[in-house]
C-alpha cells in the first residue's frame, strides 16, 4: 500500500473503473458449493470462513492494469505479496501490471481477516486460486464470445489471450468489461494451472510490493496516518493491571504550551480482555507537546490486588505447583510405575519468564468520530476485533465502525489487540469529534502490554538399564490465556496444551501430562509462537538430557524417541485442537518430523568434530501444522562469552508458496528465537513491569545475530497438498537447540532463560 | 528562531528549542518516512543525517541544529535510487519495513565514510539500529552490496561479490 490515507479513495478507484472493469462489487450471486461437511475445520472454521469469489478481489481495467485486493494484515511476513502472487499467476496475469490494494475491516464481505495464526496462506492458498483461476476463466470465454469460437480454442498467457487456430489476440483490458458481466464459473468447473507453468508461485524472484515506498519513506503505517484537524493523544495508565486513578491533578500539565485537554478514561475490571485499561489522557497539538504535559500529571492510584505481583515470588509459586500432581491432560501407560521401576532417573525444571512482543512500530492509531459512526486508520491483525472494541466502546454498531488498515510495523501477536484503537476512539469523541491520534511510548508498550505467559515446566524421565526411554512426565504451568478474558480461569487451554505439550509423537510405553494451576496476574497475550515457546524449549532441552543421561548421541537419540515414519490422528495425544485442521489432513506426520531432523543434521555437518569451546545442538518441533529442525553453532569463549556463529534450520510447511519470504521467516525465526533465549525478560515488582526500554528490555542487534543462517526448505510432492503455517513456526526449536549447544561446548546445562550472564565465569 | 534544513529547503522555528527533531519531522512536517520507536536514542529507528552525519533525530533538539543541514529518508535521493535503497529492494530486505528507513540513513552514512566496511565495520555501524523482524543477514547483504554498487560507480573496479546469507 501506498499510503493507509490511499484506503479512503479504494472504493471510488474500484467502482470508478466502471465499464472498462470487471468482477466488482454488488449481489453475488449464489454459487455451488461442495456438500458442507458436518465439522468445519481451517479457514471454514474461522469466523467468517474464507471467500473466494474474484469480483471481491480482483478488478482489471481498460488498459490492462490488474488490481488485487488483499484482506490480510501485512506485519513483515509479505503477505501483500505473496497474496496478489497466487491469484496474478493462476490468472495468468503480468505481474508487472498488478498492483495491489488493501481491503478495509469487513468480516462479512471479506471473509475472516485475523492475521494471526500462521495462517494466511494455509488458509487461503486455495481459494486464492480458485479466485485466480475463475479470473482467467471469465476472460477465456468473454474472449471466446467476441471472436465467435468455442471456448476450448481460447487460451490465457501472461495477460493475452489467444485463439490458436486464427491466431488471433487480445489483451486482458479488451475484453474486461465483457468479461466482468459474465457468472463466476462454479467452483467444479475451475481448472488450476499446471504448476508447470507457475510463473510466480513456487519461485520466489518476485519482488515485495511495498519495497519501493518502504525504502523511500512513504510506506504509511498507523503511527503515520495524519488527518486534517488531527491531535495526539498519550495516555498514563494504571501501573498496575486492575488499577484506577483516585485523584488527579492537571493544572501543571495543562500549563504545558501546545496540550489541550486531559481526559478521565475509565478503567475496565480484569479480566478486561481488549478493552483499554483506563488512566488520564493527555490530548494535544503535536506528541511533544502531549508526552510533557503527561509528565506534569499528578496522579494518585488505587493499585488493586495485582499490587502483590511479584515475579520472583511468582516463580516459586509455579515451581511449587509443578512439584505436586495436577490435572491430568494426557495419560498413557502407568507413569509412576515406570518411574520408580527405571534404571535412571531424570529430572530437571525449566523457567521462561514472560516476554513482550515490542514490534518496532509501538501501538498506534488514529480515531476519527462523527456522529454515530467511526472511522480508524490503524496497524492491527484483527480488524474484526477492532469494530467491534470500538463499537463497544462507544455503544455504537458494529458496522458503524470503519477499519482502515495500514501497513503493520510489527506485530508478533501484540496487535491483534485493539485496546488502542478504543482509547484513540474515545479521545475523538472527547475531542468531539477530531480526528485523534494515540501513540504509545515504548515504556507503555512495555508496561501495557499483552505479555507472553510465563511459566516452569517440570520434566521426569526414566531411562530402562539400556538408555531406552520408558516413561515421561511433563508438568507444565503457566498463566493462561483465556485469563485476559474470562474470570477463574487456572489451567491452560486446550490450544496452549496442543502447542508442544501434549502432542509429544514420543515412542514411550508410560506418558503424562499434567496441568496444574496457575493464577495470573497480568494481561496474558499471544507471543508469536505462542506456548509452543516454553513447551518446545522445556520439551527438547529435555530430550537431549535424557540423550546425555542415556550416553547417546542427542540427535540418534531424539529420531529414536520420535520413532518410525507414521501419521498420528493428534487426537490419539490428547490433542483435541490441532490448530483447528482437519486431524486426518493435517495428522502429525512423523516421518516429515524425522525429515527435517536428517536434513538439518546432515547439512549442518552434525557429528563433525568442532574445536575446544564450542559445540552444536539440535531441536526439533512442530507447530501451525509445520516441521522445523534446527542445529545451532555456538562458541563460548573467554569469560563465558557466547557467539552463535551459523544455524542450519530444516522447513517442511508442505507446499512452498514464496520461497523467499518462507526464507525471511525463516531468518527472523532464528534470531528473534535467539533474543528471547539470550536476553529476553520482562518481570513484575509491586506489580509493576520493571523493564523501560531497549535498555532494560533487550533485544538482539545485527552483531550478535548469527552471520550464517541456512535454511534448507523440505519439498513438496504436490501444491494440492495440505499446506502448512509459516511465520511462527521456526521460533520454536531455536532456544532449545541454543542451549542445547552451549550444553555440548561447555557440559553447563541452562534450565532458566534468559542466558544473560549465567556463562561468565 | 532557530534556522537550519530538511532535505534542503530552509526552515525557521519559533517554538520550544526542546522539542526534538523527530516530532518536528513527523508531526509538524509530515515527514513521517522518520519513525519513532524508543524515544531514548536506543533503537535507531529515527536516525536521520545532520551535515551529513548520521544522528539519533529524538535525543537531538531543535535548538541543537541552529544553522544544519538535516536529510531524512525522503531526501536521501530525489528517486529512491541510492544504491543502498537499491541494494535493499534488490535484496528484499525489509520484513515489516518499519526500522528499514533508519537502517538505510545509518547504512548510508556508513557507506560513505567507509566505502568497504568490514562485517566488524558494519556491527558497529548498524548495532544501534534495532530490527525486530530480525532482517540482519540481509541488512549486511545488502551493505555488502551496495558496497560494490558504490565502488562500480565511483572507481570502475571489479564488482564485489555480494554475499547472501542464505542458502
Amino acid at each position: 500500500m501506498s499510503d493507509g490515507i490511499a484506503n479512503l479513495s479504494r472504493r471510488a478507484v474500484l467502482m470508478g473503473l466502471g465499464a472498462g472493469t470487471f468482477i466488482l462489487a454488488g449481489g453475488l450471486a449464489p454459487r455451488a458449493r461442495a456438500e458442507e461437511p458436518s465439522k468445519k475445520y481451517g479457514g471454514d472454521a474461522m469466523p467468517g470462513g474464507v471467500k473466494d469469489d474474484p469480483r471481491l478481489f480482483v478488478a482489471v481495467a481498460a488498459d490492462g492494469a490488474v488490481t488485487i485486493l488483499c484482506h490480510r494484515a501485512e506485519m513483515g511476513q509479505g503477505v501483500r505479496t505473496s497474496w496478489a502472487m497466487v491469484i496474478a499467476d493462476e490468472m495468468d496475469a503480468d505481474w508487472a501490471k498488478v498492483t495491489v490494494d488493501q481491503a478495509l475491516g469487513d468480516e462479512g464481505r471479506y471473509g475472516n481477516q485475523n492475521t494471526d495464526g500462521s495462517r494466511s496462506m494455509r488458509h487461503h492458498f486455495q481459494a486464492l486460486r480458485r479466485i485466480g483461476a475463475a479470473a482467467r476463466q471469465m476472460l477465456v470465454q468473454a474472449a471466446a464470445t467476441q471472436w465467435g469460437v468455442p471456448v476450448a480454442e481460447v487460451t490465457a498467457e501472461h495477460h493475452t489471450l489467444m485463439h490458436g487456430p486464427s491466431g488471433r489476440r487480445l489483451g486482458y483490458g479488451e475484453v474486461a468489461a465483457a468479461a466482468a458481466a459474465l457468472p463466476v464459473p462454479a467452483r467444479e468447473t475451475l481448472v488450476f494451472k499446471d504448476p508447470a507453468r507457475f510463473r510466480y508461485i513456487g519461485r520466489g524472484d518476485v519482488g515485495l510490493v511495498d519495497g519501493f515506498d518502504i525504502t523511500t519513506g512513504r510506506a504509511t503505517y498507523g503511527i503515520d496516518v495524519r488527518r486534517d484537524g488531527m491531535v495526539y493523544a498519550v495516555v498514563a495508565r494504571p501501573p498496575v493491571y486492575g488499577g484506577r486513578v483516585v485523584h488527579y491533578d492537571v493544572d501543571e500539565a495543562l500549563k504545558v504550551p501546545g496540550v489541550l485537554k486531559v481526559v478521565v478514561l475509565n478503567a475496565a475490571p480484569p479480566p478486561s480482555g481488549f478493552l483499554p485499561k483506563g488512566g488520564l489522557a493527555v490530548v494535544a497539538e503535536n506528541t511533544w507537546a502531549a508526552l510533557q504535559g503527561r509528565e506534569k500529571l499528578k496522579i494518585t492510584w488505587e493499585d488493586g490486588p495485582n499490587a502483590s505481583y511479584d515475579s520472583a515470588a511468582y516463580r516459586a509459586e509455579l515451581e511449587a505447583a509443578a512439584r505436586a500432581p495436577g490435572q491430568v491432560v494426557r495419560d498413557t501407560g502407568d507413569v509412576n510405575g515406570a518411574l520408580k521401576t527405571a534404571a535412571k532417573r531424570v529430572t530437571a525444571e525449566y523457567y521462561i519468564p514472560h516476554l513482550a512482543q515490542a514490534p518496532m512500530e509501538p501501538p498506534a492509531a488514529v480515531a476519527q468520530v462523527t456522529g454515530n459512526k467511526c472511522e480508524i486508520w490503524g496497524s492491527t491483525q484483527a480488524p474484526q476485533a477492532t469494530r467491534e472494541t470500538v463499537a463497544k466502546v462507544l455503544s455504537m454498531p458494529t458496522e458503524n465502525v470503519t477499519v482502515h488498515q495500514t501497513l503493520v510495523g510489527g506485530g508478533f501477536g501484540r496487535k491483534s489487540k485493539p485496546d488502542y484503537i478504543a482509547e484513540a476512539a474515545l479521545l475523538s469523541r472527547a475531542m468531539d469529534g477530531r480526528p485523534v491520534k494515540l501513540t504509545f511510548t515504548r515504556q507503555d508498550d512495555l508496561h501495557h502490554g499483552f505479555l507472553h505467559t510465563v511459566s516452569v515446566e517440570r520434566l521426569e524421565g526414566g531411562l530402562d538399564a539400556k538408555g531406552k526411554p520408558v516413561a515421561w512426565l511433563h508438568r507444565t504451568v503457566a498463566p493462561a490465556i483465556s485469563a485476559t478474558f474470562s474470570a477463574g480461569v487456572t489451567h491452560e487451554g486446550a490450544s496452549e496444551l496442543g502447542m508442544g505439550a501434549v502432542n509429544t509423537p514420543w515412542v514411550v510405553p508410560n506418558l503424562r501430562v499434567e496441568n496444574p494451576e496457575a493464577v495470573s496476574h497480568t494481561r496474558i497475550g499471544w507471543f508469536r509462537s505462542v506456548s509452543n515457546i516454553p513447551h518446545a524449549f522445556a520439551v527438547q532441552s529435555f530430550v537431549a538430557e535424557l540423550a546425555a543421561a542415556a550416553g547417546r548421541d542427542p540427535k540418534d537419540f531424539l529420531l529414536d524417541l520420535i520413532g518410525p515414519p507414521r501419521q498420528i490422528n493428534p487426537a490419539d495425544m490428547s490433542d483435541s485442537w490441532n490448530y483447528n485442521e482437519d486431524p486426518v489432513a493435517y495428522a502429525y506426520d512423523t516421518g516429515r518430523l524425522r525429515g527435517v531432523v536428517e536434513r538439518a543434521a546432515k547439512e549442518a555437518g552434525w557429528g563433525k568434530p568442532l574445536p575446544k569451546g564450542q559445540g552444536r545442538g539440535i531441536a526439533a518441533h512442530r507447530s501451525f501444522a509445520s516441521y522445523a529442525a534446527a542445529v545451532v553453532q555456538v562458541t563460548v569463549g573467554a569469560q563465558g562469552k557466547l557467539t552463535i556463529p551459523r544455524v542450519d534450520i530444516a522447513f517442511d510447511c508442505g507446499p512452498v508458496i514464496n520461497p523467499d519470504r518462507v526464507r525471511a521467516q525463516l531468518e527472523g525465526a532464528v534470531t528473534q528465537g535467539i533474543s528471547l533465549a539470550t536476553l529476553g525478560e520482562i518481570s513484575f515488582k509491586a506489580g509493576q513491569v520493571q523493564q523501560n526500554n531497549f535498555d532494560s528490555y533487550e533485544v538482539t542487534r545485527i552483531d550478535a545475530a548469527p552471520r550464517d543462517i541456512r535454511i534448507h526448505l523440505m519439498p513438496a510432492a504436490t501444491y494440492d497438498a495440505p499446506l502448512g503455517g509459516v511465520g511462527e513456526p521456526g521460533v520454536p526449536p531455536i532456544a532449545p537447540a541454543l542451549l542445547n549447544a552451549v550444553f555440548a561446548a561447555t557440559g553447563k546445562r541452562i534450565r532458566s532463560l534468559p542466558i544473560r550472564d549465567q556463562l561468565r565465569t | 528562531m532557530i534556522t537550519f534544513s530538511v532535505n534542503g529547503r530552509e526552515q525557521r522555528f519559533e517554538g520550544d528549542p526542546d522539542m526534538p527533531l523527530l516530532w518536528y519531522l513527523r508531526d509538524i512536517q509530515g515527514l513521517t518516512g522518520t519513525k519513532f520507536g524508543c524515544g531514548e536514542a536506543l533503537c535507531g529507528a529515527c536516525t536521520v543525517h545532520a551535515d551529513g552525519a548520521p544522528i539519533r533525530s529524538c535525543q537531538t533538539t531543535l535548538g541543537d541544529l541552529a544553522g544544519m543541514a538535516v536529510t531524512t529518508i525522503e531526501g536521501l535521493s530525489p528517486d529512491g535510487m541510492h544504491p543502498v535503497q537499491v541494494a535493499w529492494r534488490e535484496l528484499n530486505v525489509a520484513q515489516c519495513g518499519y526500522c528499514q528507513a533508519g537502517q538505510i540513513m545509518s547504512a548510508a552514512a556508513l557507506l560513505k565514510d567507509t566505502p568497504h566496511p568490514t562485517d566488524e565495520d558494519i556491527d558497529s555501524a548498524m548495532g544501534g539500529n534495532i530490527c525486530r523482524c530480525a532482517t540482519y543477514p540481509r541488512i549486511r547483504a545488502a551493505i555488502k552490496k551496495a558496497a560494490g554498487a558504490v565502488q562500480r560507480k565511483t572507481a570502475g573496479t571489479a564488482p564485489v561479490k555480494a554475499g547472501s546469507a542464505t542458502k
